[in-house]
């Protein structure tokens, strides 16, 4: 096609939303007054106006194939009123008008595989990244590790038995793409990256990779007559940092790649600030199809936060009461000196007191 | 499926991930390519499993970047080349549209079916609601196949998304389409914001990306002081109203004890006491609207009337300094008329102008913040210091404090203007 014959393109940006937003809740925008919870997975809404709105959540695989999200409208058209939303979990939600329509909503997603739940203090769908299905720089596959973690806690998805909701991530590189989470499962590379010196100089701008290293480990060199990039491995750190602008500097490693684990992140404001989360685990195989280790450490962790925890305390504010070295004795994780921070700003990380549990 | 690929690719890892209660995406995949009557849809739903099985046999990744754009555009789309599309030659091509969503993330069905036959005409089938800045993950089309698609929704209102140094989709809350808790009007804030920054998003220029996110109260669902360079969120502050007999009733089905243990002493400036007849007293002086209260005693207990946003710039992961929170830089702005958004705009666009003259490549607003200090970045932007913006006040004595008298003249001429309604 040549360049006349091209459409320009209509620059219309973000849409506005309420062309398809349930009625209801045009009606009633901005004048909510309060929430009930009548069961996993619904709520229901109450407007000043005495108008009520109904909400069933639902988990869903995250990557759609068109049969399932017309499996989903199908759903919303027989059972509910043909307005949905996505939380930013990725769950969909069903709005209705009307009580009736719940019990029927809940039956015909749950008779096509759908989980109705993930509210309240629940543990909620892992929020994850693209992983081996589609990144270009993924040390596993976040899909599945979320649908192997997903089969074993379906339960707590589905009920509410934590003291408070538990927001699960995943991410596929040390980028964390998937954010923050009570409990966070990231890969951890523990190798420097194994650089194939013949592509460097075709493929990468040598000066903005030099310039990408957190800890200034990267120099240009010339090997076997080649300009290339080497790298101080006394210094790495092993962040793969440098494998998105220059690919040739391989950073995966089926057998270096690790997974860890991580607990306390919480972006609410309630109760205490926001935190971020903090390492508790190293060294997690990274394992195909089903990552059994990682999801038993989780589940480890979950259980001891259930079992100990008060009500509404997120595990961030759980940790906080009963200290560190309790966590690791109640959960059994080892406590090592990969656990002490050096990084900036880290000497406020460590214990300047004498406040210490025995 | 082309002649000498019409077989099936073993995938007996992938099978694995066909067990189990959660629904499962292989199974998705797998429909693609057995069920879907057109041939190049079964045949990409093949090559892209075996390339799956492929990756997760030898737990790498074998997806390259690119350069693949619509016409008139520079982002939006991330181009994904196979590395070994010799063996798996039908999804060698496999590239993902960024679709911004309608803001709050609603959808008719008849919209998201639109949506799905527009996608299946011209890409995978496979699609995510949303990936994780926010935008729709049309996963899997061909670099020609990007530009058929594109122009068949963006007839009917939808746009890319951002991808590389640029602005990138924003996110809101469900906010006051259905959240009592809703201080502000997300939604038209989000499409305030973005929509007035529709180039940056299309055309990548800026030191790196920038994300907004609103949310509509401080518990904060979009993550925004986490994740986002321009964090909104809305917020009051006048006094919480309290419904009495609400109170009562709380009270009476959960008992004292819960009240005192779940509500009083949880509140993290003590602001709240239960008075000897039931009473709940509440010093909203010194109330940090942590909503948590509000959110336990959900009938009984709301957000004031006097409401407005705080903004919070510089929150961003890991890359490459280390994860950094927001940090407040408009303590509390009033959003209602035409001229408040305008303001707000406003002053996103010194944010993004300033960081633009002054950002490193690859470097976030956020990271710039903490290379050249707050100050100079207020300064930068011209907004006025307050001690809302800070922890605490300075702990080391190397600083030049010889401009002081003139700066705390500063403050109390701002003190005068505030007292004289200005």
């Amino acid at each position: 096609m040549n360049l006349q014959e091209m459409r320009r393109p209509i620059e219309s940006g973000c849409p506005d939303g309420m062309q398809y937003m349930h009625p209801s809740m045009i009606r009633n925008f901005g004048q909510w007054r309060y929430h009930d919870h009548p069961r996993p997975g619904v709520l229901v809404h109450h407007a000043e106006s005495g108008e009520s709105i109904w909400t069933v959540k639902a988990g869903t695989q995250r990557i759609l194939d068109v049969y399932t999200l017309r499996k989903l409208c199908d759903i919303g058209d027989k059972y509910g009123d043909g307005h949905v939303r996505f939380t930013i979990r990725s769950n969909i939600e069903y709005m209705v008008d009307r009580e009736e329509k719940v019990e029927p909503l809940i039956e015909a997603l749950e008779k096509e595989g759908f989980v109705v739940g993930g509210t309240a203090n629940s543990v909620a769908f892992i929020s994850h990244t693209q992983g081996w299905l589609h990144c270009d720089i993924p040390g596993t596959d976040a899909s599945g590790v979320v649908k192997a973690m997903m089969d074993e806690l379906i339960d707590e998805f589905k009920h509410c038995r934590m003291p408070n909701r538990v927001h699960i991530t995943t991410s596929c590189c040390q980028i964390n793409c998937g954010g923050q989470g009570d409990i966070a499962i990231n890969v951890q590379h523990t190798k420097p990256p194994k650089i194939n010196h013949s592509l460097v100089a075709n493929v990468c701008e040598r000066p903005s990779v030099v310039a990408r290293c957190p800890v200034a480990a990267i120099r240009p060199a010339m090997v076997d007559g080649k300009p290339s990039l080497e790298v101080d491995e006394k210094k790495c750190i092993c962040c793969g940092a440098c494998y998105p602008p220059c690919p040739p500097m391989q950073i995966n490693d089926p057998e270096h790649s690790k997974l860890a684990i991580w607990v306390g992140g919480n972006h609410s404001n309630a109760r205490s600030k926001p935190s971020f989360q903090k390492l508790v685990a190293g060294g997690v195989p990274n394992n195909p199809p089903r990552w059994p280790e990682a999801t038993a450490i989780v589940k480890k962790i979950l259980k001891t936060y259930q079992q100990d925890a008060k009500d509404w305390e997120r595990v961030n504010e759980w940790v906080d009461r009963i200290g560190w070295p309790r966590f690791f004795e109640l959960t059994g994780l080892p406590f090592t000196k990969y656990h002490i921070d050096n990084w900036r700003g880290s000497r406020k990380s460590l214990n300047s007191s004498t406040h210490i549990r025995f | 499926m082309s002649d000498s690929r019409n077989k099936f690719h073993d995938t007996p890892m992938l099978d694995e991930l066909e067990s189990g209660p959660w629904p499962s995406f292989i199974s998705g995949i797998k429909n693609l390519r057995d069920k879907h009557p057109d041939q190049r849809i079964n045949g990409v739903a093949n090559d892209l499993l075996g390339q799956l099985e492929h990756s997760y046999e030898t737990r790498k990744g074998y997806w390259k970047g690119g350069t693949v754009s619509v016409f008139g555009y520079g982002a939006g789309i991330i181009p994904r080349f196979s590395e070994v599309g010799q063996q798996f030659p039908d999804s060698r091509e496999f590239h993902t549209l960024r679709v911004q969503p309608p803001a709050g993330n609603h959808y008719t069905t008849d919209m998201l079916r639109q949506l799905g036959e527009s996608w299946e005409r011209w890409g995978s089938g496979l699609v995510t609601f949303h990936g994780q800045t926010g935008n729709i993950m049309f996963i899997g089309a061909t670099t020609e196949n990007t530009q058929h698609f594109f122009d068949e929704i963006n007839d009917y209102g939808f746009d890319l998304g951002g991808a590389g140094p640029c602005v990138r989709t924003a996110m809101s809350c469900v906010g006051a389409a259905r959240c009592e808790q809703s201080c502000t009007n997300e939604h038209r804030l989000q499409r305030e914001l973005v929509n007035n920054f529709t180039d940056d998003v299309h055309r990548p220029a800026l030191p790196y990306k920038f994300k907004f996110k609103i949310s509509g109260c401080p518990n904060d669902c979009t993550n925004s002081i986490e994740r986002a360079d321009f964090a909104v969120i809305g917020t009051w502050r006048d006094d919480i109203k309290i419904d009495e007999e609400q109170v009562a009733n709380f009270i009476d089905s959960k008992g004292r004890q819960y009240v005192i243990d779940n509500v009083i002493t949880r509140c993290p400036s003590n602001c709240m006491t239960l008075t000897d007849d039931d009473r709940l007293e509440i010093d909203n002086r010194n109330c940090v609207k942590c909503m948590h209260c509000l959110n336990v005693m959900n009938r009984a207990l709301s957000p004031g009337d006097d409401r407005g946003v705080t903004v919070l710039v510089g929150g961003k992961r890991t890359l490459k300094i280390g994860d950094l929170m927001g940090t407040v830089v408009v303590p509390f702005m009033k959003l209602e008329t035409d001229e408040d958004y305008e303001k707000i705009v406003e002053i996103a666009e010194n944010i993004i102008d300033f960081w633009a003259e002054n950002g490193l490549e690859h470097e976030r607003c956020g990271e710039m913040i903490e290379r050249i200090g707050l100050i100079n970045f207020l300064e930068g932007v011209e907004l006025d210091v307050d001690p809302n913006m800070i922890a605490h006040p300075r702990e080391s004595s190397y600083v030049r404090m010889d401009g002081w008298d003139e700066e705390a003249e500063k403050w109390f001429e701002r003190k005068r203007v505030a007292a004289q309604g200005g």
